[in-house]
């Protein structure tokens, strides 16, 4: 009776959200694969089992190709640019800087607006008209006289998702600053000052006292931008819309659902984004749960 | 102890209250079945300004000549209806139609009549003669076998170009072309001053100019028996209309965001053509804040795009009656007060298109309109693939992919294979 006093009330506490969390997202994920696995290529058809087919299908399609070519180049350029600056701005700020509270608040704030807002202002950012037709960024370097600065931004066909990161970068890396600040000040100051005394210089303290320590820190950084950057969705339909040159995974997603009407199709890009992160996740997890059995 | 214990349960209990009760409460909110009997949801994408107003004055008619219904609207922002459109199959799939929605009138509309979501709306058309008033190629276009499942409520024309007289006089282009070739021949007058010949927007401004170009380049009869099970897509005719395609592409500026900030490069001298619906009349005649508050015919100017002149490409705003509709009366009276000459005549001028119907007071129709009118009464008439009147949604979504990656790759031969594909896959 006493044992069952201990667990039961805790067990209750949490079996509505255990309840919603395995209707609403995993049931809805199965329910999800089920119908990738069908041929409910419109919306009155029943749709009978059809295996892998959609999953192979897939990839006779260029645009989906080419929709997973702008996922990963957009993913590369987002987390290395957002990592290497939230790191940067985070290791400037540890350095003591005066009125630090006021730079955190300014580098934190882009993160309380959405994509869609910053979509709406970095569409007009990165304008691709040049010259007299300039306007943004490139009316900026325009008129510095920095005119081999102009390009076509998102509209270059080859490097165009590396400038769509840019927006993703300026929003997310105040975050990482946070995630880094804190990693930074973790480092306990005697481990620095032994390493003082036993003779290293600077460089050699952050190389090999406070960066190993900073491991987890980029890991979890890496998790959260990497999951971010593989379903991103909002911050492309903001700046370009449904647009082939700029078509990511969700975009087509959507454009398959709601516009081919296509619900087989569309579930089957919606498991490969769910695989994509899942790729992310789960080393993730398992690293923590090892992590967190060891004493 | 004890406390502990109830506290544990009542957050159980009320968990599990809120969890049941956010099922029942979207249920209760989307099918409003207390006063189904005199409310009428009226589903559109007509927020803008000019169409909004449009609907408003239509809306005036219905609640005067039904007095007991009351006119809900439950429009859904964003540009020909991307937003709204995705709404509402969510809104059909769930079995909670809007009484009545907005549907762009002809293939588009097919996906809904398979799913069997649309009643028929023949009886109306036997009732109130809509047969006599309205085209007969219209009636045609929008019957699938036998049956019409739409009220068209108003026309716009797809194949006008917008043209800068300042920017052609100074280019030396002394007559609008009236021919792919002679089109050819002023982008490339145009181009040796400077400007953008061809001002373009984003993608679907693309397909929207492959259509007038298609309709150009192969004549009336045959791009119309692309629809038909004759169709041929494959030939040298099409291959040569998509090599006229790329040639005037190549003389198109960089894209804009959409239709609006290209036809503002035609506007401001900039650009000296574009070709887009006679939606973009309204952007450049109305006064500031909406429109761009210029002088026809010496700011800007129109004719039918090349190769198009006597036929008139249409596309249609029409409404339809669900299956399952709530307020299934409210909704006829307000399919009535859609086909009647009353509620075209205040619709349209503020909308900035023709009335379907052809009995509409001609005198309410001006400056662009009234060639419109003019036009839609004696010209021949073709549909447009990027306005849903040719072809289906996945059929247009196709389209759309293939002519995004040409745009790439400028490849005519990837083209036309893409397009045979898809015609080949559309299922209709």
């Amino acid at each position: 009776m006493t044992r069952v006093r201990r667990w039961l009330p805790g067990l209750l506490l949490v079996t509505p959200s255990i309840i919603a969390i395995a209707v609403f997202v995993y049931g809805m994920l199965g329910w999800n694969f089920r119908l990738a696995m069908t041929d409910k290529h419109d919306e009155v058809s029943e749709g009978s089992f059809v295996g892998l087919e959609n999953f192979v299908s897939l990839w006779d399609q260029k645009r989906w190709g080419i929709s997973v070519n702008h996922a990963i180049v957009f993913t590369v350029v987002f987390v290395a640019g957002a990592l290497v600056l939230g790191w940067l701005l985070a290791f400037l700020m540890e350095k003591g800087i005066r009125g630090e509270g006021t730079f955190r608040t300014i580098y934190l704030f882009p993160m309380a607006i959405s994509f869609v807002a910053t979509g709406v202002v970095w569409r007009w950012l990165m304008n691709s008209g040049q010259d007299e037709r300039a306007v943004g960024l490139n009316r900026l370097f325009d008129s510095l006289g920095l005119d081999f600065l102009q390009w076509e931004w998102f509209r270059n066909p080859d490097w165009g998702m590396a400038a769509m990161a840019i927006p993703a970068i300026w929003q997310m890396s105040g975050y990482v600053m946070a995630l880094f600040l804190a990693g930074f000040r973790g480092v306990p100051e005697d481990l620095r000052e032994a390493a003082r005394v036993d003779g290293c210089t600077e460089w050699q303290v952050y190389r090999h006292i406070v960066l190993p320590l900073l491991r987890p820190v980029t890991l979890s950084a890496l998790i959260i931008l990497g999951h971010i950057s593989l379903k991103v969705f909002d911050l492309i339909m903001a700046v370009s819309g449904k647009q082939i040159i700029t078509d990511v995974p969700a975009v087509f997603m959507w454009v398959a659902v709601f516009d081919s009407h296509d619900p087989a199709k569309g579930a089957t890009i919606a498991s490969y984004i769910v695989l994509a992160v899942s790729l992310f996740v789960i080393p993730y997890l398992v690293w923590t749960l090892r992590k967190e059995r060891r004493p | 102890m004890r406390r502990r214990w109830m506290a544990a349960v009542a957050v159980t209990v009320a968990g599990l209250l809120t969890l049941t009760a956010c099922g029942d409460g979207g249920g209760a909110a989307q099918s409003p079945q207390a006063d189904a009997k005199k409310k009428v949801e009226v589903f559109s994408w007509w927020t803008g300004p000019g169409e909004a107003d449009g609907l408003k004055a239509m809306k005036e008619i219905f609640e005067k000549q039904n007095t007991g219904l009351t006119f809900f609207d439950a429009a859904v922002a964003g540009g020909s209806g991307d937003k709204a459109r995705a709404l509402l199959a969510t809104k059909l799939q769930a079995d909670t139609p809007p009484d009545t929605f907005q549907g762009h009138a002809g293939a588009e509309l097919q996906g809904y009549i398979k799913a069997g979501d649309l009643e028929p709306v023949n009886f109306l058309y036997d009732e109130l003669k809509l047969k006599e008033v309205f085209p007969q190629q219209l009636i045609d276009q929008i019957s699938v076998e036998g049956k019409i499942y739409s009220v068209p409520v108003n026309i716009h024309r797809s194949n006008v170009m917008w043209f800068n007289p300042g920017v052609l006089k100074e280019a030396g282009v002394a007559e609008v072309p009236k021919t792919i070739e002679e089109f050819v021949a002023a982008l490339e007058k145009v181009k040796k001053t400077g400007k953008i010949p061809l001002a373009i927007g984003s993608e679907w401004t693309m397909v929207h100019l492959l259509e007038s170009v298609l309709l150009g380049s192969l004549g009336t009869d045959a791009y119309n028996q692309l629809w038909t099970a004759k169709s041929d897509w494959s030939g040298p005719a099409m291959t040569k209309a998509l090599n006229d395609f790329k040639t005037i592409l190549s003389y198109a500026g960089d894209p804009a965001d959409d239709w609006q900030p290209a036809a503002k490069q035609v506007a401001d001298g900039e650009a000296a053509f574009t070709i887009m619906g006679d939606w973009a009349y309204g952007y450049f005649h109305n006064p500031p804040d909406g429109g761009l508050g210029k002088t026809s015919k010496t700011d800007f100017d129109w004719a039918p795009s090349p190769g198009t002149g006597g036929t008139f490409m249409w596309l249609s705003d029409s409404f339809t009656l669900p299956k399952g509709a709530p307020n299934r009366d409210g909704a006829v009276a307000w399919l009535k007060v859609a086909a009647s000459k009353e509620g075209q005549d205040a619709f349209n001028p503020k909308k900035g298109s023709i009335p379907a119907r052809k009995d509409a007071d001609t005198s309410l129709y001006t400056d662009y309109l009234a060639d419109a009118l003019k036009d839609w009464g004696s010209n021949k008439l073709a549909g447009s693939i990027q306005h849903g009147v040719n072809v289906n949604d996945a059929w247009r979504v196709s389209i759309n992919e293939a002519v995004g990656l040409f745009h790439e790759d400028r490849d005519v031969a990837a083209l036309q294979t893409a397009l045979v594909e898809a015609a080949k896959n559309s299922g209709q």
